[in-house]
């Protein structure tokens, strides 16, 4: 089984945290997965900004980069909509099968290596937040909760109106930025709510909204990548009673 | 005839020169006739249940009950007049006295039928899944226009009159006839959207289920 | 369509106003979050949803598809019914046609039933213009009337009023139109029912024309089906002598049983009701029952523009049940009234700009009105996908050039720079190498600015990943 890290570009730049929790979950599962260098990005912020050409670019970029692997496994539910959704309609050759082989995280573990409980242990207060595009257009369910659940030490709360978008929407943030501010208001709020000590995700764009709206609220609150929670286990979690540090970038250099 | 029709037909034939002249696509009906059991005590149990959920007041009862239990609402309603298509049958008003009866004709008004409190009609039939009632200005329902101006409907349902759904009621309907569908009184959700009964149809719709 | 809209802001602009009204965000929250959870029951009781909603996508695909040859044989029935078949390229000549119908009946008022098409054309201004006078029957069209306000949702054009709001315009404005609203008018939903019930019923007795528009069009049998839940429709429809009904071209469905199918869609997906109230169905005139004089508009006004795209016909599917705009977060926040149109939310982000074009600043801004969360794609009992001919509408957007070429250079170079590793590489560890020099906010105009007005910008890791990889696991595993 040749399985490849489909990192993402905003993991690789910005929360590289990410892509290390997904390899060392991976690796502790038993999985050999390795990380072609040439990808970049899939193409999604193009080819939802309305420039299909640049996409298209980026898109067989992405399928070379990507040939001869069994199994593409992405810690990002946009990502994977993307190459999946999108790709078979953007009608240019020389995308092969990618899109049947790519998988999100939690696809991975369930549906592919068949496991919930991943051996992690995160002894925190834990809510989750569904992306719209791993809950709609993938169709995840309950799969992340599932494997939160299983998690040692995780005391999981419900997030209200956890199926509304959090605004964060690409570009919609720069371009409505006063809608986008809203909803990502209205979404920390429900988080606040919860009671939690971390709000949980599987796309690292939609953390960066909230969890930067946290940050200038001074909210009690972190954000964290599903990935860096399953990744953790008992050693860790016992060296940092706090949320771990390291899985939030924003608290890195705070 | 006019420019603007050729006009429009153009452009929909240039809009669609990618469409084949030759495609007939199938189109799946793969949804359900009925969503519930058509046995007639069961029909009958769902279709009350539905118009009383709409706020609609169900009356069980026989055909010979049906004269006293007229009577009995247009004396609970307080009605003194009572509007009724030409032919209603003349047994339902039997038991009714000191009520002026106004039967509907060309000649009858929306200002007449305004001053009406009550109006007693029949139905073409009625669809249980959905609580509707559908008149078609057939036997025993008179002109659209009566049971709509006044502020109180009576309206009498046989039980062999009741269907289970959609896809059974419209093969039985005729479109050629001007059809009213009724699902409860009237109701609006514009405010707040929040259903509350009554605006400019009859406000209150009491149903005789004839078993 | 309508010159009402004329000079709109862009959708940021009227948003960015807008979200800032606490009492229109307390509005609309309360009123979408009502129905959202009654509609989800309401669907939830068919277990065949799925089904239908595949049926109604294909019957209105077909129709489409062959939307001639079904027009010309709905004009024959309606003809052979008694009724009188117009068709209207654009808007000025719908309202032209009706102004001259309503004129040769010697009447100087009619009585409307909600209808989006007539909103569409600026139809009461236009019959204004020649001395006639148009009153809206439906209660929310009513206070928006009073009010001298605009729509602002699909289904409840008063969604952005409370019963406060709706009570003081009651008593201030009606008697301005006709029946005063009673003394001790309160706010209790009731109440206000009952006073508009009172103004109107005089209108209703007295009106010898109507003007309705249609929510679907039989073409075997030329029959017209109306929607409605408060029976005003059932009074402009049945007690005038005269009916003009002003009906998109996009509004026919080729055979009678097909309403079983959208007459199971559309009271779920609208009011979250098995069946609304009241569903009216005329075939041309009938002797002695109804208006005597039948005229049906056949309207086009942009609609064979939209039936051009490949992509965006699909919006023409719509059967104006507003489901999209009430699980919408977008409207929800925003509000109808900064999509500058009669068609407010995601059905109006992809039909505005198509029925307008894109030339205007509002109607530009349209199609990035949107996170593409796909919430109204689910919704859409008729499985319009929204998000695609958002992103579809984007492409034509940012192809025409005004005001995107800052954004198309940027992409252009991000594109560039992704698709040449190396140089990413470099760019992306020079990023990283100056972390500590990044602001959490920004004080400059932009892309950043928008961002970091509410939200801090992310910290630069100390590496990136491509890099911790290369170090700690790259030698001898990466093949390529």
């Amino acid at each position: 089984m040749r399985v490849a890290l489909f990192v993402t570009c905003v993991n690789d730049a910005l929360y590289p945290d990410t892509g290390r929790a997904v390899v060392t979950l991976l690796e502790r599962l038993g999985v050999e997965v390795d990380f072609p260098a040439a990808q970049t990005c899939c193409g999604q912020p193009q080819f939802n900004t309305g420039y299909r050409a640049q996409a298209e670019r980026l898109a067989r970029r992405t399928a070379d980069a990507f040939a001869g692997y069994d199994y593409v496994v992405t810690p990002s539910g946009s990502c994977a909509a993307m190459v999946r959704d999108q790709y078979p309609g953007l009608g240019c050759a020389g995308l092969g099968d990618l899109p049947d082989r790519v998988y999100e995280l939690t696809e991975f573990l369930v549906d592919v290596l068949g496991v919930t409980d991943v051996g992690a242990c995160y002894p925190h207060t834990v809510t989750y937040h569904p992306s719209c595009h791993g809950l709609r257009m993938l169709g995840l369910g309950d799969r992340p909760l599932r494997l939160l659940r299983a998690v040692r030490g995780l005391e999981l709360v419900e997030l209200p109106g956890a199926q509304e978008c959090c605004g964060f929407g690409g570009t919609f943030a720069v371009k409505n930025p006063a809608v986008s501010a809203a909803m990502g208001a209205d979404k920390v709020r429900n988080a606040l709510s919860s009671g939690a000590e971390v709000l949980c995700g599987a796309d690292n764009s939609c953390l960066m909204h909230l969890g930067g709206t946290l940050r200038r609220q001074d909210a009690p609150l972190r954000t964290v990548h599903l990935a860096e929670i399953l990744a953790s286990t008992e050693p860790e979690a016992a060296a940092h009673p706090q949320p771990d540090a390291h899985a939030d970038p924003n608290g890195a250099a705070a | 005839m006019s420019s603007s029709r050729e006009r429009v037909l153009a452009r929909i034939r240039a809009a669609l020169a990618d469409v084949p002249a030759t495609e007939d696509r199938p189109v799946h009906r793969d949804y359900l006739p009925t969503h519930i059991p058509e046995d007639r005590p069961g029909l009958l149990a769902v279709l009350a249940e539905n118009l009383a959920d709409y706020r609609a007041v169900v009356h069980r009862g026989t055909e010979a009950d049906l004269p006293e239990l007229i009577a009995r609402l247009l004396g609970e309603r307080g009605s003194t007049s009572v509007a009724v298509p030409a032919d209603l049958p003349a047994a339902w008003l039997g038991a009714v006295t000191g009520v002026r009866v106004v039967t509907d004709s060309p000649a009858v008004t929306p200002g007449d039928l305004d001053a009406v409190g009550t109006v007693i009609t029949g139905c073409a039939l009625a669809v249980a899944e959905t609580g509707t009632i559908v008149l078609d200005a057939g036997p025993a329902q008179g002109r659209r226009l009566l049971t709509l101006v006044p502020d109180h409907h009576v309206c009498v349902v046989r039980g062999d009159q009741v269907v289970a759904s959609l896809p059974r009621a419209l093969p039985l309907l005729d479109p050629t006839r001007p059809q009213t569908w009724i699902s409860g009184p009237s109701a609006t959700s514009d405010i707040e959207l929040d259903r509350v009964e009554g605006v400019h149809g009859p406000r209150c719709l009491e149903v005789v289920l004839i078993e | 369509m309508s010159g009402t809209y004329l000079g709109m802001p862009a959708f940021p602009e009227a948003a960015a106003v807008s979200t800032q009204n606490a009492q229109l965000r307390a509005n609309l929250s309360h009123a979408t979050r009502t129905i959202r959870d009654k509609r989800a029951a309401a669907v939830a009781e068919l277990t065949d949803w799925p089904e239908l909603r595949q049926s109604g996508r294909e019957i209105k695909d077909h129709t489409l598809r062959h939307l001639d040859r079904y027009l010309l044989q709905l004009e024959e029935a309606v003809t052979a019914a008694g009724g009188t078949v117009h068709w209207a390229a654009d808007a000025e000549e719908a309202n032209r046609i009706v102004a001259d119908l309503v004129k040769a009946t010697g009447e100087r008022e009619v009585v409307k039933v909600k209808s989006m098409a007539t909103q569409e054309i600026g139809l009461n201004e236009a019959l204004a213009a020649e001395g006639i006078t148009a009153y809206e029957t439906d209660l929310a069209e009513l206070i928006v009337q009073l009010a001298d306000d605009r729509p602002s949702h699909i289904l409840v054009p008063a969604i952005h009023r409370n019963r406060t709001e709706i009570r003081d315009i009651f008593a201030d404005r009606m008697a301005t139109w006709g029946r005063p609203a009673p003394e001790d008018l309160t706010d209790s939903p009731a109440h206000l029912a009952e006073a508009a019930r009172l103004h109107l019923r005089e209108k209703f007795l007295r009106a010898k024309v109507a003007v309705s528009g249609a929510n679907f069009m039989i073409a075997d049998t030329g029959t017209l089906v109306v929607v409605e839940s408060e029976g005003n429709g059932r009074m402009c429809l049945t007690l005038p002598e005269t009916l003009i009904s002003v009906v998109g071209i996009e509004k026919v469905l080729p055979t009678w049983n097909d309403l079983e199918v959208f007459l199971q869609l559309l009271p779920r997906s609208s009011t979250a009701e098995r069946m609304n109230p009241y569903t009216s169905l005329w075939t041309g005139t009938t002797a002695g029952d109804g208006p005597r004089h039948f005229h049906l508009v056949l309207l086009d006004n942009g609609r064979t523009d939209t039936l051009a795209d490949e992509v965006g016909r699909q919006a023409l599917r719509c059967i104006r049940c507003s489901a999209c705009l009430n699980v919408c977060p977008v409207y929800e926040r925003a509000g109808g009234h900064a999509y500058g149109s009669v068609y407010p939310g995601p059905i109006g982000a992809i039909l505005t700009p198509q029925l307008r074009g894109t030339a205007s600043e509002v109607d530009a801004s349209l199609p990035y009105a949107s996170t593409l969360c796909g919430a109204c794609y689910d919704a859409c009992p008729v499985a319009i996908d929204i998000p695609e001919v958002l992103v579809h509408l984007r492409e034509r957007v940012a192809e025409q050039g005004t005001g995107h070429r800052a954004e198309r250079a940027a992409l252009r170079a991000a594109t560039w720079l992704l698709d040449h590793p190396a140089a990413y590489t470099a760019a992306t560890r020079a990023a990283v190498g100056t972390r500590r020099l990044h602001p959490r906010r920004l004080p400059l105009p932009g892309p950043a600015k928008a961002w970091s007005d509410t939200r801090d910008l992310p910290a630069m890791p100390e590496q990136t990943f491509r890099d911790w990889w290369k170090k700690n696991r790259g030698e001898g595993k990466t093949a390529r």
